[in-house]
């Protein structure tokens, strides 16, 4: 699949939403400001390989502290320059994103073929179970708000905005049952970004509809199609997805547009009126974001539920910063709780 | 927002004669607004001193009026043509000015005639050096220090602070006379001593230098409902120091993360809400420290621009049509998106190319003139080339230039003048020549120290 944008390569690379990809960069320079340990998403790459137009080893900024090629290899990661990304993406936007593979050895194309064909499909695939946490551990000492968020691969960006609004974090793993997240206590459950097919997890949609009401709740990419879910709707996959920094979505209740961050292959249906006839838990769902480019489902709010989402990545990383706001919406969310 | 519809009869002021310094692009956003407009329904009022120009052609407004651009002239066109506003921000500088001028004299109060686009209030903002850097400080945007001093001791306290270089101003002497640049505590003393005794009121304006910084340039657009996005960035291959006509500029930026993208991104926005545009295009400058990172915002302007004729050219984003469009009433969620035409105007273009600006230089045709390149502009023109990479819109450009030239390193007449080179000395831009002292001389630290063009690091 592609990214369209233009600067981040490095949080792109180590966001743990692009598990099991073969990631292809639009804009065609690529490398230009090197990279530096700050900026990454997590510890370490998650993409399968990187695709450039044109690679720049040499880099300049002051921040930088290593080449991109020196970043990759030291994570065994293959990176390939010289590709017509430009035509890939035509192709992709046409064809659709796809299953693909990278040989260095193009002797038998039917055996390359026939080795990709083999590879489970990302519909169905449970990926999350690669990236989540092993283990529980915590993020910030100090903070006003206990905040569990279920860790379905989560950014570091996410971590470090949600503790900036005053929460003490504890992640948990995506398989933690409803009890043991209630035995933590907490003013409210975060859901993280993460990557595949939300399908393919009923049993943290089944976990989180237990949690439901109980506490206030915030989900973000993955974690707003795990809400979805919860909520009876439906997600499906999207031709070629939406990843990149520049896409248009309005805010309903301000009717404010934002410049937002998006990397998604999947998205929720919308809540059309059949289907809340016959499902009661979608009274009083709304409709809070919608994306301008092609009307998809962008935000739900539930307010008896105390439960919001948004598709896209509120804290950026990269990507403009328009959506922030969400982070301080949830600590306002879990203060008016606390009563 | 529909548009305005209590509007009918809207005056456009034009940018006057070509110069150095303000070109054609200024005709080319006006003809824009005028072509905008009518197709709105509404009626233009034009008036530009230039009959040379695509806007003053017949059919580009309803009247047009070719009279010297001045206030007593412009007065008796509202007297005679009563407009309901006026649409100051596509005509450069100069139709920036005379607005001002109207309002200050009370002719648009007097007549009954409403400044779209920018306010007065807004425009002030800008202008008034002291002012924007005060706004910049509430909201929390660096700004160059500066201090009043009136003693040489003051000035070194400042120096300690800041480091060098430093700018040294005397207060109300002309053109200036008596200031400098100081890069050691020996030069600062120097020129403060001077500085002090030229000054009538013995007192020196004196100012950390961006000399060499990195420099970059934003295109903003903002609508009535608040919604802002960024057109185009851009990045100055000069730094500082150089004016941004005369620099060859690249779009977008190549050298910041992300991180430092976005943080220069959200000062434009409080920037350009703060100061009050209320629709349209602006420009706003910075200057980054290419060794801490230290930002700083120069200058901006409320109007359109060269940079956003280059901007709209490397993006496809038609900023003077769309910024006549937001001025009567239109929202960026309501426009569509020339290119698609089925997403909205309301988002932030992503290229997969990058765009070289060059200025074009005529210094045969002036022999008196000082070639060096300072802050004040003396290109007479400029080419833009978009390529695949770096390497291919930069060639483009220079080929562009028909100078009989093809690219750097590309046509066996590139010549050599390294000890002569100074980041000033760029008169003819194949002396830049600098991937061809590099792996001629590779003396890359040398060249850095006098031109401050961006380095690699590693």
């Amino acid at each position: 699949m592609f990214n369209t944008s233009m600067t981040g390569y490095q949080e792109i690379l180590t966001d743990p939403s692009y598990c099991g990809q073969i990631l292809s960069m639009t804009y065609p320079l690529i490398g230009n400001y090197g990279v530096t340990d700050f900026d990454n998403e997590s510890n370490t790459p998650h993409i399968e390989a990187l695709l450039v137009h044109e690679y720049n080893n040499y880099y300049s900024n002051w921040r930088a502290e290593a080449s991109l090629k020196q970043f990759l290899t030291h994570h065994h990661i293959l990176g390939v320059d010289g590709i017509d990304t430009r035509a890939l993406t035509r192709h992709i936007r046409s064809a659709g994103a796809m299953m693909s593979i990278l040989s260095t050895n193009t002797d038998s194309l039917d055996k390359l073929l026939d080795k990709v064909q083999r590879v489970p499909k990302l519909v169905g695939s449970d990926l999350v179970k690669d990236v989540t946490c092993k283990q529980v551990y915590g993020y910030g000492t100090s903070g006003d708000h206990h905040v569990v968020a279920i860790d379905f691969g989560i950014k570091k960006s996410i971590l470090a905005m949600l503790t900036a609004v005053g929460c003490r974090v504890t992640v948990v793993p995506a398989n933690t049952k409803a009890s043991e997240i209630m035995k933590l206590d907490p003013d409210g459950i975060f859901l993280s970004n993460g990557p595949g097919d939300p399908g393919a997890v009923p049993y943290a949609v089944a976990e989180v509809k237990k949690l439901m009401g109980r506490f206030p709740m915030f989900g973000i990419c993955f974690g707003h199609q795990i809400l979805g879910q919860a909520f009876g709707l439906k997600t499906y996959k999207l031709k070629f997805g939406h990843r990149g920094g520049n896409h248009p979505v309005k805010n309903i209740p301000t009717d404010h547009v934002e410049i937002s961050v998006q990397n998604h292959g999947f998205c929720v249906e919308l809540p059309s009126e059949p289907i809340s006839k016959t499902n009661p838990l979608l009274a009083g769902l709304e409709i809070t974001h919608i994306n301008l480019n092609d009307n998809t489902l962008e935000g739900l709010v539930h307010r008896q539920q105390k439960c919001f989402s948004v598709q896209h990545h509120p804290e950026a990383s990269p990507g403009p910063h328009d959506s922030r706001y969400l982070f301080q919406q949830f600590a306002e969310l879990m203060q008016k709780n606390k009563g | 927002m529909p548009k305005r519809l209590d509007l009918k009869k809207i005056l456009i002021i034009g940018s006057g004669p070509i110069i150095i310094g303000q070109a054609c692009e200024f005709d080319y956003s006006g003809s824009q607004a005028c072509k905008t407009l009518r197709e709105e329904g509404y009626q233009v009022v034009l008036i530009n001193s230039n009959p040379a120009t695509i806007m003053t052609d017949p059919d580009m407004a309803d009247k047009t009026y070719i009279e010297p651009i001045e206030t007593d002239i412009i007065a008796q066109i509202i007297a005679k043509e009563r407009p309901d506003a006026l649409l100051p921000t596509l005509g450069g500088q100069t139709g920036l000015n005379a607005a001002c001028a109207l309002y200050k004299q009370g002719v648009l109060a007097k007549y009954n005639v409403e400044l779209i686009g920018a306010s007065y209030e807004a425009i002030q903002k800008t202008e008034d050096r002291m002012l924007f850097k005060e706004i910049m400080e509430c909201i929390g945007v660096g700004v160059l220090a500066s201090a009043h001093v009136s003693s040489i001791e003051a000035a070194e306290e400042f120096a300690n602070k800041t480091g060098f270089p430093i700018i040294i101003r005397p207060s109300f002497t002309l053109g200036g006379a008596g200031g400098g640049v100081a890069y050691n505590l020996d030069e600062l003393r120097e020129i403060t001593y001077n500085g002090l005794i030229q000054s009538p009121s013995s007192q020196v304006l004196i100012e950390e230098s961006v000399i060499g910084w990195k420099e970059y340039e934003l295109e903003v657009m903002r609508d009535i409902a608040d919604n802002v996005v960024i057109v185009c960035s851009m990045e100055n291959v000069d730094p500082m120091g150089v004016h941004t006509g005369d620099s060859i500029t690249v779009a977008p930026i190549q050298t910041l993360s992300d991180l430092e993208y976005q943080e220069m991104r959200n000062e434009a926005l409080k920037i350009i809400r703060e100061i009050g545009v209320e629709t349209g295009g602006s420009n706003i400058q910075f200057a980054v420290n290419p060794e801490t990172g230290k930002r700083v915002v120069v200058e901006m302007n409320p109007r359109v621009s060269r940079s956003s004729a280059l901007a709209s050219k490397a993006t496809g984003f038609a900023i003077a049509k769309i910024a006549a469009k937001l001025a009567v009433g239109y929202t960026l969620d309501e426009l569509p998106n020339d290119i698609t035409s089925k997403t909205p105007a309301c988002f932030e273009p992503a290229i997969d190319y990058c765009v070289t600006k060059v200025p074009r230089w005529d210094f045969e045709k002036f022999s008196d003139a000082d070639v060096r390149l300072t802050t004040q502009m003396k290109s007479v023109g400029e080419v833009m080339a978009i390529g695949r990479t770096f390497k291919e819109s930069l060639q483009k450009a220079l080929r562009s230039l028909e100078q009989g030239r093809f690219g750097w390193g590309a046509d066996g007449h590139d010549h050599y003048c390294y000890d002569q080179l100074t980041q000033a000395d760029a008169a003819d831009v194949y002396k830049k020549e600098i991937t061809h002292y590099l792996s001629t001389y590779c003396r890359e630290d040398f060249l850095y120290s006098i031109c401050a063009i961006n380095r690699h690091v590693n």
